[in-house]
């Protein structure tokens, strides 16, 4: 009893805050009705039992790519306004395919029905008593599916050399710490005793000079990024 | 794990749900042919509607291969989410603009 009504309350807070992502004038709002919209989708895996893939839903979807939305969302100065003016040209035919959509699934849905064998043909049946859901899973997905596991990496791997490089980009004109300049100086430096309690001035040791100031320090900086400034 | 109770949730609740979802996604892309990110975003419901009937049938047939595909979907989605919004990222520096029906420079 407490299940179908939960079940219920997490359906219809999914469906309104996916209409909601679809539907509202502000991205900004999209995005966190998205948020919105994965924790119920995260209630409802609960529901069904699979709560290694709810857990990886809210850490992944509501903490990595959800936050990633908000990011470019805030970052892009856009318009708002002008985003939503072909809302009322393409809402009809978006209406007339999502029916029609809808309709033919509702039609598979009715008439649809397993195959007599389909219990027979389980790749990985679940085990009752003992195994956690997260044991159970971890227990195939590291075996029988370790090779798509490792695709799986290579594909988020891919991914990520991918946003780097297309997003990075090299500004003219700012400082960066050169390394192989650091380690190519040899002949400056020198290793003395220094006498205890008496300093370094006994050594007729001075402070290294003050760097003469560049004519480009002096010149006035616009932006105030004079080292280091790429994000 | 008491996977779906039988005595008022069944499949066809998951699938019903899912469905709906799967529509909604379908709209928004129509619907907001202005906005990149917003298409994205819909795309994702799509993703997650089908991840909500892997699901639904994995809890079903008592089978957990259909939870590590619904884990393998969710990856898939997550690396084009990154890239998609990389691209979104870039063609707004180049071009100042996400509208959708301006990104037509490779029509010719």
């Amino acid at each position: 009893m407490i299940v179908g009504l939960a079940f219920y309350l997490f359906a219809a807070v999914l469906l309104a805050a996916a209409a909601m992502v679809v539907l509202s004038r502000n991205p900004v709002h999209s995005v966190l009705y998205l948020i919105l919209a994965f924790f119920n989708a995260a209630a409802l895996f609960l529901i069904a039992g699979a709560e290694l893939l709810a857990m990886t839903l809210v850490i992944v979807y509501v903490g990595a790519v959800a936050v990633l939305f908000l990011f470019v969302v805030m970052m892009l100065d856009i318009d708002f306004a002008r985003l939503r003016e072909g809302f009322q040209r393409y809402a009809p035919i978006g209406a007339v395919v999502g029916g029609i959509l809808f309709l033919e699934l509702l039609l598979v849905l009715g008439t649809w029905q397993f195959a007599s064998e389909a219990t027979a043909l389980r790749a990985a049946p679940i085990q009752q008593g003992g195994l956690t859901n997260t044991e159970a899973l971890g227990r195939i997905l590291y075996t029988d599916y370790v090779y798509l596991f490792q695709l799986a990496g290579m594909i988020l791997l891919v991914a990520m050399i991918g946003a780097i490089v297309l997003t990075h980009r090299q500004r003219p004109g700012t400082r960066r710490q050169s390394v192989a300049e650091q380690v190519a100086r040899s002949n400056t430096i020198s290793l003395e005793k220094v006498p205890v309690g008496v300093g370094v001035r006994a050594l007729s040791i001075r402070r290294p000079p003050e760097p003469e100031l560049e004519p480009r320090q002096l010149a006035p900086d616009p932006h105030g990024q004079g080292h280091g400034g790429h994000h | 794990m008491g996977g779906i109770t039988e005595m008022e949730i069944g499949l066809a609740h998951y699938l019903t749900v899912g469905a709906i979802l799967f529509v909604l996604g379908i709209f928004g892309i129509f619907l907001n042919r202005k906005n990149v990110i917003v298409i994205l975003m819909s795309v994702e419901l799509i993703l997650l509607s089908v991840n909500l009937n892997f699901v639904a049938f994995s809890a079903k047939l008592q089978d957990l291969t259909g939870q590590v595909f619904a884990l393998f979907v969710l990856t898939v989605a997550a690396a084009e989410a990154a890239i998609g919004l990389a691209i979104v990222v870039i063609y707004f520096r180049n071009r100042g603009s996400i509208e959708v029906e301006e990104i037509s420079t490779l029509k010719g």
